[in-house]
């Protein structure tokens, strides 16, 4: 059995993560309609705890690999914010020296491998990471995220076979946010829920309450030491919701109002909030960890604004080891 | 070093000898392992005896997975070999390979690459129809950031294999099913064709006739043939499609003065458009005649073995071409 315990510790960690994830997208958000940056991004509003509990389960060595909507792994897994942010707006100084940008951050030294535009196609790579654990026997785990649309994709359930036949240290992490970019769940799928669909794999599925805290924390903790135990991967299923349009800026009208104000009561932050109050940590502890993060994201931000863009050399670079000729 | 192999023998000694010599190199793919009896071809056999099931690892049938998981394991540094049984398949995993392969070296602005082979087969004449046949090699050497290799006897098949694994780039790697019985003189251990390199596979002083993988066999036919009627054909082999050896062909080309291109592959927007559009732009001036194309015929490979033989570039076609190139008038 794991020890799914949620002591003090491990709370404040996933509570800086989480909070992280929160105050990047909100940055990011309030940048854009500044209209000091302009590219895609894809908010993370209302996803935030999964990302902050699922990663807080890793090791640093783990590896991630997400999709376009991945600020919130790719944020809570560890990539530096200087780093992050300059990719996120094309510079030179970014992780992919501004040739991935939001959609595909890649960081390997957070452990953040992947990140892909691709609904789904992130889910076999995840699998190629954990057979090369499973090969050399570095004790990794991969943890791979991506939302409900994803799940019906062939890639989807070829790798979920695949996975569970080889015990793979993998974690498939499905974001059930409720929307395949503009269409509902249940105008895309009829199975009641995707945790239900790793039966028929014969792997472990469960679904949990990704807006409650102890919910999602003992979901990722077991499925990240079973995946490290050689038991195999688990499909977690965490119910969440997207508060916003798929992506910033985007018209949501298709959102019903009433089920928008519902989810927002479900809102994971304020409810995260309460439970770390709950556990004695007090107002100004809290602040002061939100305070610091806001700190580090604006120095980021402001740094990231005045770097330098790519040279048009670039093009040359990195398609293959050896630079191409002009 | 001493006497012949098959192409089939050499593939299976590159692998052997790259496996020996790295513990990050496995083979992933349908059927590749001892159970299933070494890969529907056998070029994978002996192998899981020597390396065990995680590295010779047969998978089901998943196109997309196999692929995903090569890429997953590249990008994590190790060097997966994956079959992909026939190449009509690379189109279930299409994403895989252009979207992620090609492109992660790029996009990560170098940070993580994928030392990754794809290994496939194909070819024209064995009666295997529409959907087991096409040379579909324009298609990659149409995206950045993928290798395109294919040998036309069994030493190359060797040393451009182990070029390819230990290549940190991807590297699709196509062998054509009727030249796995070719034989060479065994080219010894850790025998390695430098990728990106073409042959001269027959010197010529009157036209230069450019192709790689199978079709160098016909065109080394025809050359003999023709040289017996005073026309002295250059056959240029390849080796690696994309990035192909423009010198090597250049400088045949500025040799001869003519030029024709050959391929399994169907001719419209194929890689030898490519190659013809670049030695017009390239040596316009000391051509003596255009560059004359030949291909495959523009429908699906026929089953019925009347139909699929007129569908290959057949000899007339060939001849026909170097003959419209030695003809030219000004």
């Amino acid at each position: 059995m794991s020890d799914t315990k949620l002591d003090r510790d491990v709370l404040k960690d996933i509570y800086t993560r989480t909070m992280k994830v929160a105050q990047t997208d909100e940055k990011f958000r309030s940048l854009l309609t500044q209209g000091k940056v302009a590219v895609m991004y894809y908010p993370v509003r209302g996803q935030e705890l999964v990302s902050g509990a699922m990663m807080a389960a890793l090791d640093a060595d783990d590896y991630v690999v997400c999709t376009y909507r991945g600020q919130g792994e790719q944020t809570a897994k560890g990539v530096p914010a200087d780093l992050w942010w300059a990719e996120c707006i094309g510079k030179a100084t970014g992780t992919c020296k501004g040739k991935g940008g939001p959609m595909h951050i890649t960081h390997p030294d957070s452990g953040v491998m992947v990140t892909t535009g691709v609904v789904g196609s992130g889910i076999p790579i995840a699998n190629g990471l954990a057979m090369a654990s499973q090969n050399n026997g570095d004790g990794r785990v991969t943890v791979t995220s991506f939302g409900d649309g994803a799940a019906n994709i062939g890639a989807f359930h070829e790798a979920m076979n695949m996975a569970q036949l080889y015990k793979l240290p993998v974690v498939f992490l499905c974001q059930n946010n409720r929307y395949g970019e503009h269409t509902a769940y249940a105008d895309h799928t009829d199975s009641p829920t995707i945790a239900e669909r790793a039966a028929g794999y014969g792997m472990k599925g469960v679904r949990v309450d990704g807006n409650n805290v102890e919910e999602m924390w003992a979901a990722a903790k077991e499925a990240v030491d079973r995946a490290r135990a050689g038991e195999g991967p688990t499909l977690i299923e965490a119910m969440c919701y997207r508060m916003m349009g798929h992506f910033f800026g985007a018209d949501f009208s298709y959102m019903p109002e009433e089920h928008l104000a519902e989810m927002q009561a479900e809102d994971p932050l304020p409810k995260l909030r309460q439970v770390m109050l709950d556990h004695q940590f007090t107002e100004e502890e809290l602040d002061a960890i939100v305070a610091e993060i806001d700190a580090e994201i604006d120095a980021a931000v402001e740094k990231a604004l005045e770097a330098p863009f790519p040279d048009a050399d670039e093009l040359r670079k990195d398609v293959f080891e050896e630079e191409i000729a002009a | 070093m001493s006497g012949q192999i098959t192409m089939t023998e050499g593939l299976n000694q590159a692998l052997d000898e790259a496996m020996a010599a790295d513990d990050g190199v496995f083979c992933l793919g349908e059927d590749v392992s001892a159970k299933q009896g070494g890969g529907v071809f056998k070029i994978t056999a002996g192998l899981t005896e020597k390396y065990g099931e995680n590295r010779v690892r047969a998978t089901p049938i998943s196109e997309t997975a196999i692929m995903g998981a090569a890429v997953g394991a590249a990008i994590a540094g190790q060097r997966p070999v994956a079959e992909i049984m026939l190449m009509n398949f690379v189109g279930v995993c299409m994403d895989q390979i252009v979207n992620h392969a090609a492109k992660l070296r790029f996009m990560s602005g170098g940070q993580t690459n994928v030392p990754l082979v794809i290994r496939t087969t194909t070819g024209v004449g064995v009666g295997f129809g529409g959907q087991h046949s096409d040379m579909l090699e324009a298609w990659f050497a149409h995206v950045a950031g993928i290798k395109v290799v294919t040998p036309s006897n069994a030493a190359d098949a060797k040393g451009l294999l182990r070029a390819s694994i230990d290549c940190n780039d991807p590297v699709l790697f196509i062998e054509n099913i009727l030249c796995y019985g070719l034989q060479s003189d065994d080219p010894g251990k850790d025998y390695r064709v430098p990728l990106g390199k073409a042959a001269i596979a027959r010197e010529g002083t009157d036209v230069s006739l450019i192709t790689y993988g199978r079709t160098v066999l016909d065109a080394l036919g025809i050359a003999e043939e023709l040289d017996k009627e005073g026309i002295s054909v250059e056959v240029v082999d390849l080796r690696t499609i994309a990035p192909y050896d423009e010198e090597t062909v250049l400088a045949s080309v500025r040799k001869t003065g003519r030029a024709v291109t050959l391929h399994e592959a169907v001719k419209p927007f194929g890689t030898g458009a490519e190659i013809s559009a670049n030695i017009h732009e390239k040596l316009f001036n000391e051509l003596r005649a255009p560059v004359q194309r030949v291909g495959g015929a523009f429908s699906a490979v026929p089953f019925v073995a009347a139909l699929e033989q007129a569908w290959i570039p057949t000899k007339d076609e060939i001849v026909g071409a170097i003959k419209a190139a030695m003809d030219w008038k000004q």
